[in-house]
C-alpha cells in the first residue's frame, strides 16, 4: 500500500551473555526475535505483551536508539539503519519517541523550555532563526500546559504534567510517527485519561502514527486503530482492534484477554477466564517450535518442534494473521 | 477485653463479636515533617466482616495504603502520628495495646501482603527460613519442624518443587513466585484478617489472574476477611463484596460493589468510572476528571473533591467537608448531591 510510512521487515535483536573467566559471548538474549509489520499514515498501532516480551526493545529498534542484529526499517522509501551522519540525523525527525516514566526521562537540572527546546538545538532549522522559545511555547500550549511555566523545573510538575512535556518533546520537530513506549502506565487513573484524550488530540490535529506499546490492553484498545500481540519476542497476533479484541484466534491472546478483568462486577460469573500455568520463559532460551507450546492448552507434538509462521488462516478461521498451527475464534471479552 | 487467653494450640484466641473482625472509627493520620503537616487520613470509618472482602480504591496519595499500614501498626512515628481514633479488633482497640501485646497480633490476627515482593523480603536470607521465621518466633517451633510447615505452606501456595527449592533465595525466584512467598508468610499464623497492599500490581496480567484466584481460594478456605487496597478497579469489580473509596484521606463513598458500579453516588467514583477505557467496549470517549488530587499539606476548605467537581455548588466551597451520610440504604456517600449523582445516567 502506499501510505506505508513506517515498515519493519524481519527485525532481530539478539543482546550477547558474557560468561566464563574470558567473558566469551555464551549465548544471548533474544529480546526481539523477527517482528515485520507495516505502519500505516495517521494510525495507530498497539503494541501489546507482558514484560520482557520485547516490545520496548522493538521500540527502540524503531526509534534506532539501539542497532538490529538483523533486519530491515524503512521509512518513507528509505532503509533507516543504512543512514549515516546527517542524513540519519534528518531522519530521526520524523520518528521520535515518548518514553514511560515522567519522572526518569525528564532532566531534573533543565527547565521545561530546555527540555522541549532540546529538539531544536540538534534541528536549527526546525525552526525559525529566533522563534525558538515562541515554539517552545506553543507546544506548552498545544499539550495543555501554561505557556507561561517555560523557565519551570520538571518536580515542579505533576506526573501527568510531566508527561506532556515528554510529549511536547517529541511532537516538536514535528514527526510522522510517534514512539508511545508505556506513555501512561506510570499516572493515576484519573489522569491517565487525560493524557490518552491529549494524544488522541494531537493525532487528529497533526495526522501523526503512533506506535503504542503498553501492557494495558484496555487502554490499547481505545486508542488503536490495529494490534499486535507479542510473546517472547515474536508477534503471535496481528489484526485491526475488533479482529483482536472480539475474535482472537491465538491462544495466547486469548488468555491474555481473559486475564484482564473488566470492571463491571456484573460480567464475573459470565466470563469464563483461562488461567495460564507458570511464568513466561527466559528469552535467553526460549522453548523451541512455538514459544507459547510450554503453557498452551492445546499444544500437540507439532507445536514443540514446528514453529508456526504469523499468516491469516484460510477456511474462514482468520482473515487476520495470528502465528499458531491451530488458530481458531474464541470469544473471551 | 472480650480477648481470651491465648491458647497453646495456637487455636485463635480473639473471637470476632457477631462476624465483625474490624471496626475502624474516625481514625486520623498525619505526617509531621519539616515542612508542615501532610493529613493523610482525615476520619476514616469501615468494617470488615468474617470472611468479606473489602476494597479501598484510591489514586497515590488517597491515604488507602496509610491505612492499611496504621492497621497493622507499622507506621514509622515519627513522622506519621495518629491524633485520634479507633482500630477495634474484635471489639478491642489496637491502638491503645502495648507494643509488645500489638506484636502479638502481627501475622497471627491480622497480616498484610505488600505490593513489591523482592523489597518486602530480606535478599540475604532463604525464603524458607523467612518463612519459617513466623514459626519460630511466634510459635516457639524448633528449625526443622518450622522449616516442614515452610514447606507444607510453600506447596500450598503452589509453588512447584517446593522441597527442593525452600533454601533458594527471593531473587530466584519469579514475580509471581515471590508474591506467593509473600502469601505464604502472611497465611503462615492463619490470621482472621488479611490486608493486601496492591497485591498485584506489578505483576503482568496472567500472573495476576493466578495471584488473584489463589487469594480468592485461600480466603474461602480459612474464612478470612480480606482488605484489598488497590487502583484497579478492574480487579475491584472481579472480587469485593463492598467497596470503600478514598480521596484525599476520607471516605468518599461506600457501597455495595453491584450498587457502586451501577450507579455511582459520589463525584468522584463517577469520574473514575467514566475515566477508564473498557477492554469489552470500543469507541466511548474517555471522560478525564480535570485537574490533581490536592496535597495533603493544603487540603482545600469544603469538600476536597469540589476544584474537580462537575457537581460543585457555593456550599462545596466553604466550611466542613460533607460528612458520609446514608444516602439509599446500605450505601454511604460524603457529597451534598449525591442524590443527583445517583439519580443522573
Amino acid at each position: 500500500m502506499s501510505d506505508v510510512i513506517l515498515s519493519a521487515e524481519g527485525l532481530v535483536k539478539y543482546y550477547p551473555v558474557k560468561g566464563g573467566v574470558l567473558r566469551r559471548t555464551v549465548g544471548a538474549v533474544k529480546a526481539v526475535d523477527g517482528v515485520s509489520f507495516d505502519l500505516h499514515k495517521g494510525e495507530t498501532l498497539g503494541i501489546v505483551g507482558e514484560s520482557g516480551c520485547g516490545k520496548s526493545t522493538l521500540g527502540r529498534l524503531l526509534m534506532r536508539l539501539e542497532e538490529p542484529t538483523a533486519g530491515k526499517l524503512t521509512f518513507d522509501g528509505t532503509d533507516v539503519y543504512r543512514q549515516r551522519g546527517a542524513a540519519m540525523r534528518h531522519l530521526r525527525r520524523n520518528i521520535q519517541i515518548v518514553f514511560q516514566d515522567p519522572y526518569t526521562s525528564l532532566n531534573p537540572r533543565k527547565t521545561v523550555g530546555d527540555i522541549i527546546g532540546e529538539p531544536f538545538d540538534i534541528h536549527p532549522d526546525a525552526v525559525k532563526k529566533g522563534g525558538k522559545r515562541r515554539r517552545v511555547q506553543e507546544l506548552l500550549d498545544q499539550v495543555g500546559l501554561n505557556p507561561e511555566h517555560i523557565n519551570r523545573y520538571p518536580h515542579q510538575f505533576s506526573g501527568g504534567q510531566r508527561q506532556r512535556v515528554g510529549i511536547a518533546r517529541g511532537i516538536a520537530l514535528k514527526p510522522k510517527v510517534l514512539i508511545c513506549d508505556e506513555p501512561v502506565s506510570a499516572l493515576d487513573v484519573s489522569v491517565q485519561a487525560q493524557v490518552v484524550n491529549l494524544l488522541e488530540e494531537l493525532q487528529n490535529d497533526l495526522g501523526l502514527a503512533y506506535v503504542f506499546i503498553a501492557h494495558d490492553l484496555a487502554v490499547v484498545r481505545h486508542i488503536s486503530d490495529r494490534v499486535g500481540v507479542m510473546y517472547l519476542g515474536k508477534l503471535v497476533e496481528l489484526g485491526d482492534e475488533e479482529q483482536i479484541y472480539q475474535r482472537p484466534t491465538h491462544p495466547y491472546t486469548q488468555a491474555l484477554l481473559s486475564a484482564v478483568p473488566v470492571p463491571d462486577p456484573t460480567s464475573r460469573d459470565k466470563r469464563d477466564t483461562i488461567v495460564l500455568t507458570g511464568d513466561v520463559p527466559s528469552p535467553a532460551n526460549p522453548p523451541t517450535g512455538c514459544r507459547f507450546h510450554t503453557r498452551c492448552w492445546k499444544a500437540q507434538e507439532i507445536c514443540s518442534r514446528v514453529e508456526p509462521v504469523l499468516e491469516a488462516h484460510g477456511d474462514g478461521v482468520s482473515s487476520h494473521e495470528s502465528a499458531c498451527h491451530f488458530a481458531e475464534p474464541r470469544v473471551v471479552v | 477485653m472480650t480477648a481470651t487467653k491465648e491458647n497453646l494450640d495456637g487455636t485463635r484466641a480473639w473471637k470476632p463479636v457477631d462476624g465483625r473482625l474490624l471496626d475502624v472509627e474516625d481514625l486520623y493520620v498525619e505526617f509531621r515533617t519539616r515542612d508542615g503537616i501532610a493529613k493523610a487520613i482525615n476520619g476514616a470509618s469501615f468494617t470488615l466482616d468474617e470472611g468479606e472482602t473489602l476494597a479501598i480504591l484510591g489514586e497515590s496519595g488517597s491515604g488507602k495504603s496509610v491505612t492499611a499500614q496504621a492497621i497493622m501498626g507499622i507506621l514509622d512515628t515519627p513522622p506519621a502520628f495518629i491524633p485520634s481514633g479507633q482500630v477495634r479488633y474484635c471489639g478491642t482497640d489496637l491502638l491503645k495495646l502495648s507494643e509488645e501485646e500489638r506484636r502479638k497480633t502481627r501475622g497471627s490476627e491480622i497480616s498484610m501482603i505488600f505490593q513489591d515482593a523482592l523489597s518486602a523480603l530480606n535478599p540475604v536470607f532463604p525464603v524458607g527460613w523467612q518463612i519459617g521465621e513466623m514459626f519460630r518466633q511466634h510459635r516457639g517451633m524448633n528449625k526443622s519442624d518450622a522449616r516442614e510447615r515452610a514447606i507444607s505452606l510453600m506447596e500450598r501456595v503452589k509453588i512447584p518443587g517446593a522441597r527442593q527449592r525452600v533454601n533458594a533465595y527471593p531473587h530466584q525466584f519469579s514475580g509471581g513466585m515471590r508474591q506467593r512467598i509473600m502469601i505464604a508468610m502472611a497465611i503462615a499464623l492463619d490470621p482472621a484478617v488479611l490486608i493486601a497492599d496492591e497485591p498485584t500490581t506489578a505483576l503482568d496480567v496472567t500472573v495476576q489472574a493466578q495471584i488473584m484466584q489463589l487469594l480468592a481460594d485461600l480466603q474461602h478456605e480459612r474464612k478470612m476477611g480480606l482488605i484489598l487496597i488497590t487502583h484497579d478497579l478492574g480487579v475491584v469489580a472481579d472480587v469485593a463484596d463492598r467497596i470503600a473509596v478514598m480521596y484525599a484521606g476520607r471516605i468518599v463513598e461506600q457501597a455495595d460493589v453491584y450498587e457502586l458500579y451501577r450507579q455511582p453516588a459520589h463525584p468522584y467514583t463517577k469520574g473514575l468510572l467514566e475515566s477508564i477505557p473498557r477492554l469489552d467496549q470500543k469507541g466511548q470517549n474517555l471522560s478525564a476528571i480535570g485537574g490533581l488530587p490536592p496535597n495533603l499539606m493544603r487540603i482545600p476548605a469544603g469538600c476536597p473533591f469540589n476544584p474537580r467537581c462537575r457537581y460543585v455548588q457555593d456550599v462545596c466551597r466553604t466550611g466542613e467537608p460533607p460528612l458520609l451520610r446514608e444516602v439509599r440504604p446500605g450505601r454511604l456517600a460524603a457529597c451534598h448531591f449525591s442524590e443527583e449523582v445517583i439519580g443522573d445516567e
